[in-house]
C-alpha cells in the first residue's frame, strides 16, 4: 500500500493500463504537452509520447465520436473532458451514439470507451461548469456510469473501466484530485464495476452517498457519534450504473433507516432511483421514510458562500438525521 | 497583407487547383440542375486506369449490383405500403451507381460507414437481401436482429459500420475508423458517406478539421441529391461556387466532385481519393451529383412539391444511373437489352423471394429486448462487473 493522492491514482492508473495494453490511449483538451488542465496526466506525455497522449482541439463532439468510432475498431479510448459539463456539446456523440451501437448492430460490435472527467461542483465557476451528470449518464441503457471518491477507488475502478468492453463514463473531482488514500500497489488491482462500499459500519441508520457527498456523510457520522452516540452506517456506491442494489437493502435492512446523499439535484436524481428500490424490497423494514439530501434545486450558483450552501453539507447530513431518529440536536 | 495571409493564400489556391482541377467545369451548378455528363466526360473516365482495368464481368457485375439495389428497394416499397414495416423507409432509388462505383473499390483495409439511407451500401458491401428486409420487416433474422430497423444497417465483418440515423453524427465515428487504422499502422481509409443535409452540422465540420489536422485517411463523400428534407441547397447552405465540397479548403482538404450517373467517373475519382488515404494518409471530400426519386422518406409525401415533377422526370429520362450505365455497357458490346432485362428479372425475383424470407422469419422473441446492450451481460465472466444493470421491476412478460 502507498499513500497517494487521488490525482496520482489515477495517473499510475493510466501508466500501468497503458503499459499493458498496446490498444490505450488518452486523448482530450490539454492532456499532452500541457499536462492536463488538472495535472491528472503531468508527465505521460513525457513518457509515452504522442500516440498514447493525444492533444485535441476544443472538439468534443468530434473527439468523442473519433473515440466511439476508434473503440468500435478495437482500440481503448480514454477520453478526458476538462470539466464533464463540456459533454453536453457531444452530448449525441456521447450518449446516443456510444449507448446505441451495440444495441442497434445486434450485438456485432461493442465500444470499449472510457469518457472522463471532474464533475463537480464548489468551486465557484458558476452554472455552466459544475454539473453532476450521473443522473442524465445513468438513465441510458448501454452506459456505465462510476463516480469514486477515495484514491483507491478511483485506481481500481479506473482499471477496471479502461479493461471493460462497454462504454464506461469515469466522473472525478476537481476537488478530490488532492485528496490523500492507502492504495494497492498491484498492477492488477481491479475494483468491480457495480460493486458499493461501506466506508463505515453502522446500526441506527444507513446513509447512502456518492462521489465527495461519501466525505461529508462520514464526517456527519463521525459527528452524530461524537455528540449523540449514533452510529451510522455509511455506504459509498461507487457505481451509479451498474447499482449495488443488495448492498443498500442489505444495509437498510439492518438500520431500518435510509438517508441518501447525492450532490446532484433532487429531480430524477440518483436518490429518485434508490428511494424506489428502498420501498419496492425493503418496505416492510423500514422505521421511517427515506430521507434525501441534494444540492439545492436550483443551477450553481457562482458567490462563493452561497454555492457551499448550495451543496450537501455535513451539518445539513446532521440535521436530517436526528430529524430521522426523532432527536433534538 | 502580412506574408503569413498571403502564405495561406497560396497554400489554398494551389490546394483548390491541384485537387479540382478538371473537375472545376463540371462543379454542380448553382441553380439549375446539374448539367449532363458528356459523351466526352463518359469517354474520358472509361480511360481511367480503375476502369480500364474492369473485366467484362465486373462491368456486368456492376450493372446487375445496381439493379439489385433498385429491385430491392422497389420491393421494400410495396411492403411499407403494405403495412409491413414500421417507421422511415429512406429510398437510394436514383442514387445506385454512387454505393456500387464507390464499395467496389474497397480493399481489405478499407472501411465504410454511411448515415440513415444506407440499404444501397449494405447491398454493395454484400450483405444480402434476405438478411435486409428481415431487418425492415423488424424480424430476428434481420442484420441487426430487428433491433435497429432501416435507418441502421451493420455488418462489421464486411467492414460496414452502419447505418446512422443522426444527421451528420456518423461523421466523427468514421474518423474515428480512419484514426484507428492509422493508429495500427494499416494501410487502409474509411469512406464516409454524408448526405448535402449534413454539411451544415457541427461535428462534420469538427471532424473535418481533425482529418485534416491529423493527416488521417479519411473520404468523405458527400451524396448531393439536392434537397436535405424538404429544403433544397440554395436555401439551407452558403457554398463556394466549386460546389459543397469545395468548404474542405477551409480545412485544406483535397475536394473533387463528381456526376453521379456515371459510374466511371464516380469510380475514377474515388480511386483518387483512396489512393492519396493509402499512400498519403490524407483526407478528400468528394462531392457526387445525384438525385433521388422519392422523399426524403417515403413518410415524406411532399416531395412533389418543393421540387417540380418535371425536375424529377428529367433526371429519370436523361441521367438516370441505371440507365446511363446500361447505354455505355450497350455501346461497349457487353450488355444486350435481353440480357438486361434477363437482369431486372432475376434481381426482381431475389427481391420477392427475400420478401416471402422476411415475412416467414420469426420476430425476435420478448428477451431480446435485454440483449446486446453491454458486452459485460452478454458474455458474463470476462469483465470485472456486478451489481444490477436492468431496472425493470417486473417485466411486462413476467
Amino acid at each position: 500500500m502507498a499513500l497517494i493522492t487521488y490525482r496520482q491514482a489515477l495517473k499510475d492508473a493510466f501508466s500501468e493500463e497503458i503499459e499493458r495494453d498496446e490498444n490505450v490511449f488518452i486523448m482530450g483538451e490539454e492532456v499532452a504537452q500541457y499536462n492536463g488542465a488538472y495535472k491528472v496526466t503531468e508527465g505521460l506525455w513525457e513518457k509515452y509520447g504522442d500516440k498514447r497522449l493525444v492533444d485535441a482541439p476544443i472538439s468534443e463532439a468530434g473527439f468523442i465520436g473519433l473515440g466511439i468510432g476508434a473503440a468500435m475498431m478495437g482500440l481503448r479510448p480514454v477520453i478526458e473532458m476538462m470539466f464533464f459539463s463540456f459533454v453536453y456539446v457531444a452530448w449525441d456523440q456521447a450518449v446516443n451514439n456510444a449507448s446505441s451501437l451495440r444495441y442497434m448492430s445486434g450485438g456485432l460490435l461493442n465500444v470499449p470507451l472510457v469518457i472522463r472527467g471532474p464533475a463537480n461542483g464548489g468551486t465557484n465557476v458558476g452554472a455552466t461548469h459544475s454539473h453532476t451528470p450521473e443522473n442524465l449518464v445513468a438513465n441510458f441503457p448501454g452506459l456505465k456510469c462510476v463516480v469514486p471518491v477515495t484514491a483507491a477507488d478511483a485506481k481500481g475502478l479506473m482499471k477496471s473501466a479502461i479493461r471493460d468492453n462497454d462504454p464506461v463514463f469515469f466522473m472525478e473531482s476537481t476537488i478530490l484530485y488532492g485528496e490523500e488514500s492507502e492504495v494497492p500497489e498491484d498492477p492488477d488491482f481491479l475494483i468491480p464495476l457495480g460493486k458499493a462500499d461501506v466506508k463505515r459500519e453502522g446500526t441506527d441508520l444507513s446513509i447512502i452517498a456518492h462521489g465527495r457527498s461519501v466525505l461529508m456523510a462520514l464526517a456527519a457520522a463521525k459527528e452524530l457519534k461524537k455528540k449523540h452516540n449514533i452510529d451510522a452506517e455509511v455506504v459509498d456506491l461507487r457505481s451509479i450504473r451498474p447499482l449495488d442494489e443488495e448492498a443498500i437493502l442489505k444495509s437498510v435492512k439492518k438500520t431500518n433507516r435510509a438517508l441518501l446523499v447525492e450532490e446532484n439535484k433532487p429531480y430524477c436524481g440518483i436518490g429518485s432511483q434508490i428511494s424506489h428500490l428502498i420501498q419496492r424490497r425493503a418496505f416492510d423494514y423500514l422505521d421511517a421514510p427515506v430521507h434525501r439530501i441534494s444540492a439545492v434545486d436550483a443551477p450553481a450558483i457562482y458567490s462563493p458562500p452561497l454555492e457551499k450552501a448550495q451543496l450537501p453539507e455535513t451539518r445539513v447530513i446532521v440535521r436530517e438525521a436526528l430529524d430521522m431518529l426523532n432527536v433534538k440536536a | 497583407m502580412s506574408t503569413k495571409t498571403a502564405k495561406k493564400k497560396t497554400a489554398r489556391k494551389s490546394a483548390a487547383k491541384k485537387s479540382s482541377g478538371s473537375a472545376k467545369k463540371s462543379a454542380p451548378a448553382k441553380k439549375s440542375a446539374p448539367s449532363h455528363t458528356s459523351a466526352a466526360d463518359l469517354r474520358r473516365y472509361a480511360a481511367a486506369p480503375v476502369n480500364k482495368a474492369m473485366s467484362k464481368s465486373d462491368k456486368r457485375k456492376a450493372y446487375v449490383d445496381m439493379v439489385r439495389i433498385r429491385k430491392f428497394e422497389q420491393a421494400a416499397l410495396q411492403s411499407y405500403q403494405k403495412g409491413k414495416m414500421g417507421g422511415f423507409l429512406h429510398l437510394y432509388i436514383g442514387q445506385e451507381a454512387t454505393a456500387i462505383g464507390t464499395c467496389a473499390l474497397l480493399g481489405e483495409h478499407d472501411h465504410i460507414i454511411t448515415a440513415y439511407r444506407d440499404h444501397g451500401h449494405a447491398l454493395a458491401v454484400g450483405m444480402t437481401m434476405n438478411e435486409c428486409m428481415a431487418e425492415l420487416f423488424g424480424k430476428y433474422t434481420g442484420c441487426s436482429k430487428g433491433k435497429g430497423g432501416s435507418m441502421h444497417f451493420f455488418a462489421p465483418e464486411k467492414r460496414y459500420w452502419g447505418g446512422h440515423g443522426i444527421v451528420g453524427g456518423q461523421t466523427p465515428l468514421g474518423l474515428g475508423i480512419a484514426y484507428a487504422l492509422k493508429y495500427k499502422g494499416l494501410k487502409g481509409c474509411c469512406l464516409c458517406f454524408l448526405g448535402d443535409g449534413a454539411v451544415n452540422q457541427g461535428p462534420f465540420h469538427e471532424s473535418l478539421n481533425l482529418a485534416g489536422l491529423w493527416d488521417l485517411p479519411m473520404i468523405y463523400v458527400i451524396e448531393n441529391n439536392r434537397y436535405s428534407m424538404g429544403t433544397s441547397q440554395d436555401r439551407s447552405s452558403v457554398y463556394p461556387d466549386g460546389g459543397l465540397a469545395q468548404r474542405a479548403e477551409g480545412y485544406r482538404i483535397d475536394w473533387d466532385t463528381a456526376h453521379g450517373e456515371n459510374l466511371y467517373e464516380v469510380r475514377a475519382k474515388t480511386m483518387e481519393a483512396i489512393e492519396r488515404a493509402h499512400e498519403k494518409s490524407r483526407p478528400t471530400v468528394l462531392e457526387i451529383a445525384t438525385y433521388r426519386y422519392y422523399g426524403h422518406s417515403i413518410a415524406d409525401a411532399n416531395h412533389q412539391k418543393y421540387r417540380t415533377k418535371e425536375e424529377i422526370l428529367e433526371y429519370q429520362r436523361n441521367r438516370d444511373p441505371i440507365m446511363v450505365w446500361q447505354r455505355i455497357l450497350e455501346e461497349e458490346g457487353i450488355l444486350t437489352e435481353d440480357e438486361a432485362k434477363e437482369i431486372e428479372n432475376e434481381a426482381r425475383n431475389e427481391a420477392k423471394d427475400a420478401i416471402r424470407f422476411a415475412d416467414e422469419s420469426p420476430f425476435p422473441p420478448e428477451s431480446e429486448i435485454l440483449t446486446d446492450i453491454y458486452h459485460s451481460v452478454d458474455n458474463p465472466g470476462s469483465h470485472t462487473n456486478q451489481g444490477k444493470i436492468f431496472f425493470n421491476d417486473r417485466l411486462p412478460w413476467e
